[in-house]
């Protein structure tokens, strides 16, 4: 279902050391520095699968979602989702996919949830029927009968959490990019998300790519694992087998998820 | 195109809500419009050859310009649009299976029109009451009518698209200041929105008349007051269109690079 094979992207960043006199340099001679954000990623990913994306800050994997949601354009490499480059044919493939960024906000601010809901289905032209039906499913299961004709501004971060997962999700997308989901949110919208994430991967078998740096939402959602650091993918398996690698030399018995990712983190060298 | 729609409908539900910021505005241009007349009217009341517009023309075009300054005015601006590029949040408007082009036009048009909507009417009914020499003259029939009601939406049209690519530019230097004053400042001026165009020298005529911008405001306005006769306006129009249609494709295709190298920063 979604192939990704060598993609590398590296971004300029301007360099300047700090005070006056290297300010006025810079006006007259800027020194770039190019960043590797990806270094040849490759993997792949079957339909229904929960894939958990994870690695130190700034290791690339918004980069990586970015690059799968057809946002940014490689430098290198080939991704195939669907049938679909991503970059290439935009407007088709994007509206097979839904896309949360845990620090981002899709919703109007100044109008009540549902306006944004409405603006979305013409958006992604739903079908009236199958609109309401999607709706009401969202507002059962994320718990937001109460919340939805409340403007966006006057939301909780959980509450507006759960708005915009429901908003990627309105026009039944088989893929769901989620960018950190769960960021800032408190232990209940946490579980919420958690149990919500799970039921419809089983139900509509939407398959989900998840990033996140709370390994409990690991451990609670996926069984496939990628780690990457410094822009490479270093891991690529089961959470299981990952604990097994870990558990020998460990002071407790069973060490807990947090304990094996700083581990392992440590052996390849990249925190 | 129903997503167009549906944005254009949003936008101007969204903008019709803001009654304080329309009352203050009209108050404004009510005290503009009667300081920029009184200067005009001093000039003329002093002038040794027949100016080339006459007063209640020129009053005329002050009027208009008052009453659909959210038609004309390049500063008017949306700040939403220029976060999302600044901010990275148009990451969200990249995952949509629309245009971006055509989803931000729909936006800009809504809201200009729905500023125009809750200022023009009480703005031209207490014009069309005031005493002489104020008084907002009416088209001398409905052929004029009808002419400047197409000429000023084809000039919304038109300013819409300009205003487009204030926008764009957004996306290279990634801050709005610079084009939005230097585009408002001169384009404002080549509109005659400083200095009325039949005012201008004709060196700066000859000038203007080759740009688009006269076509936003000073060429409706003419219409409306008769200093542009009727068979002058009907040449004009299809001008209108194939500026308009010029600067949607330069936007449409500025737009298209600048999201092949756009950078979605941070998160």
């Amino acid at each position: 279902m979604i192939t990704v094979s060598g993609i590398c992207k590296s971004f300029k960043v301007a360099k300047r050391t700090s005070g006056v006199g290297n300010a006025v340099k810079a006006l007259f001679r800027r020194e770039y520095s190019e960043v590797a954000a990806l270094n040849d990623i490759s993997f792949s990913i079957a339909p229904g699968e929960i894939v958990g994306y994870i690695g130190p800050n700034g290791a690339g994997k918004s980069t990586t979602i970015k690059v799968m949601s057809g946002i940014l354009v490689p430098d290198q490499g080939t991704c195939t989702i669907m049938g679909y480059t991503p970059w290439l044919d935009r407007v088709a493939y994007v509206k097979n996919i839904g896309v949360v960024f845990g620090q981002r906000s899709q919703l109007w601010w100044d109008v009540p949830v549902i306006d944004s809901f409405d603006l979305l289905r013409d958006i992604y032209n739903v079908p009236e029927a199958e609109y309401r039906s999607n709706l009401k499913l969202l507002a059962e299961t994320l718990d937001l009968e109460d919340i939805i004709r409340t403007p966006v501004r006057q939301l909780s971060l959980g509450q507006r959490m759960r708005c915009e997962i429901a908003a990627s999700l309105l026009h039944n997308p088989s893929i769901l990019f989620l960018d950190e989901p769960t960021i800032g949110l408190d232990a209940v919208s946490k579980i919420a998300v958690r149990q919500f994430i799970t039921r419809i991967n089983k139900e509509k078998g939407v398959t989900v790519i998840l990033t996140t740096h709370d390994m409990n939402d690991i451990e609670a959602l996926a069984q496939r694992i990628l780690l990457i650091g410094k822009g490479s993918l270093l891991y690529d398996g089961d959470l299981t087998t990952l604990r097994e690698r870990y558990v020998e030399d460990s002071q407790s018995d069973s060490p807990s998820i947090e304990d094996i990712i700083v581990r392992m983190y440590k052996e390849y060298q990249i925190t | 195109m129903k997503a167009y729609l549906s944005v254009f409908r949003l936008r101007l539900a969204n903008g019709l809500q803001y009654r304080s910021a329309a009352l203050a505005g009209i108050a404004t241009q009510f005290f503009w419009g009667f300081i920029i007349i009184m200067v005009f009217e001093a000039f003329y009341n002093q002038s040794p050859v027949t100016p080339p517009i006459s007063l209640s023309q020129l009053i005329t075009y002050v009027w208009l310009q008052q009453a659909f300054l959210a038609f004309i005015m390049l500063w008017f601006r949306d700040n939403e649009l220029f976060q999302l590029i600044t901010s990275g949040n148009i990451a969200y408007e990249l995952c949509r299976p629309s245009g971006i082009y055509g989803f931000w036009y729909a936006k800009l048009l809504a809201q200009r029109l729905a500023s125009a909507a809750l200022r023009c009417l009480p703005i031209l009914i207490v014009a069309v009451f005031l005493p002489q020499p104020y008084r907002l003259s009416v088209p001398v029939d409905m052929a004029t009518a009808v002419l400047f009601i197409i000429a000023l939406l084809l000039g919304l049209f038109i300013l819409v698209a300009i205003s487009m690519l204030i926008y764009i530019s957004t996306f290279v230097t990634m801050s709005a200041a610079g084009s939005l004053l230097m585009f408002g400042v001169i384009g404002e001026f080549l509109a005659g929105m400083v200095i009325p165009i039949p005012l201008m020298p004709s060196w700066l005529q000859s000038i203007v008349n080759v740009l688009p911008f006269r076509l936003t405001a000073d060429f409706p306005f003419r219409v409306y007051s008769g200093h542009i006769p009727k068979w002058e306006a009907l040449e004009i129009i299809p001008l209108q269109l194939l500026w308009l249609a010029a600067l949607v494709a330069i936007g449409k295709y500025a737009m298209g690079k600048a999201l092949r190298r756009v950078v979605v920063q941070g998160g």
